[in-house]
């Protein structure tokens, strides 16, 4: 169960972000994690309401894109989607393949709640920038 | 695989910049980011340091990951007693419990450090550097990492190591690869234990077990190995004095290149 110390790890840097950002709520966190990665997407979403309680993430809706595996090969030059326990070439059936996608494990995007800029810095470069 | 050049930007992923943006606004009226970082960033930095402290020392780190029951121990037991004269060795074991490991390591005559994990399936960059900070890393040519026995979680991790090694005993099956290939196409040698079990197996070929490797795309070499005949351990040895004479090759004449913090000399 990796998949804990993944969702720690993911919490840590959504809280450097949001502090960053300001935010006083994460909303809604979006992660790409491909079936090479070697973690599981519905482990990682049952886990992290565990460790995001009490966090400025409690609450936050968690979605994990699904990320087909695709080869490159190195023979024939062609491109193709292969399956986990096949990266052979699907064109030609060679193995020198390299994966371009698929082995991803990437924090995507974040939506927060920010309270309005005060009025007592009106001149703060990052006031409001991103917020309608 | 960073964060600042675009290399982690793939044709699978490349969309999500491209419609996106770096910044957008929803339509809700909440702020919203897009990230594209990798999860494990912060390991990464951490493998990445721990890296820096092996080549500033010029110890090669080898990460040995299989199954539990593969014989990775037993391995470093007979590797240990070949190379003893040749290398100056220590290892690190990781285990959830016990430092049953540690002790035969240093039975057989070499610096050991258990690191018990508790209930944590795997090694991560930060428990390795807090065990390097327990060897005298200023004395040593080569060390082995023994990786919490599980074929899934510790091959997301990156420990600073320079090779990852994993094992398959004969006992466990010659497809193993393809049932687990995250951690196979981590590897950068492949081998295959307890050959002197082999003719008791009716249904394990080595043969196989290649072909398994390959349908990963994987190049790697498989050896075959039995530590307890020492059957097979010549191409295993000879593979780690060329790794460490690469090690020694590409590190000459190393300064240390980051901020000087404390390590144990003993």
């Amino acid at each position: 169960m990796h998949e804990l110390a993944i969702c720690q790890a993911l919490l840590d840097q959504v809280r450097l972000l949001a502090n960053r950002e300001q935010a006083t709520q994460v909303t809604a966190i979006r992660l790409r994690i491909g079936p090479l990665s070697g973690v599981e997407a519905a482990l990682l979403i049952n886990a992290f309401p565990l460790v995001a309680a009490g966090t400025l993430a409690e609450g936050a809706e968690l979605t994990c894109d699904d990320a087909a595996v695709q080869v490159r090969c190195r023979d024939c030059r062609q491109e193709g989607e292969a399956s986990l326990s096949c990266l052979l070439c699907p064109h030609c059936g060679g193995f020198h393949t390299q994966v371009i996608a698929g082995d991803e494990l990437l924090l995507v995007s974040l939506e927060f709640e920010r309270t309005p800029a005060k009025s007592a810095h009106p001149s703060h470069p990052r006031s409001d920038a991103h917020v309608r | 695989m960073c964060d600042s050049c675009g290399c982690n930007l793939t044709t699978g992923n490349r969309h999500l910049v491209e419609t996106g943006g770096a910044l957008a606004v929803t339509a809700d009226g909440h702020g919203s980011i897009e990230v594209l970082q990798g999860l494990l960033e912060a390991n990464d930095r951490q493998a990445h340091h721990n890296r820096e402290h092996f080549d500033e020392y010029r110890v090669l780190a080898v990460n040995l990951m299989s199954s539990p029951g593969s014989g990775k121990t037993r391995l470093l037991e007979a590797t240990i007693q070949a190379l003893r004269e040749e290398f100056r060795i220590a290892v690190i074991e990781g285990d959830l419990e016990t430092e049953n490991d540690a002790e035969r390591i240093r039975r057989a005559g070499v610096q050991a450090v258990q690191i018990t994990t508790g209930t944590a399936c795997h090694l991560d960059a930060h428990l390795v550097h807090r065990a390097l900070h327990e060897l005298p890393l200023a004395g040593l040519d080569l060390l082995f990492i023994e990786n919490v026995g599980n074929l899934v979680c510790p091959a997301s991790f990156d420990l600073g190591q320079h090779h990852n090694v994993t094992l398959l005993s004969v006992t466990e099956g010659d497809d193993k690869p393809q049932k687990y290939p995250v951690i196979f196409r981590a590897s950068e040698l492949i081998l295959v234990t307890k050959m002197d079990l082999l003719p008791y197996l009716e249904d394990f070929e080595v043969e196989r077990v290649r072909r398994s490797v390959r349908a990963l795309a994987c190049e790697v070499e498989v050896l075959a190995l039995s530590a307890k005949t020492g059957e097979g351990m010549d191409p295993w040895l000879a593979w780690l004095r060329a790794a460490c004479q690469a090690q020694r090759a590409r590190t000459v004449g190393q300064k240390p290149s980051f901020q000087p913090h404390h390590h144990a000399e003993t």
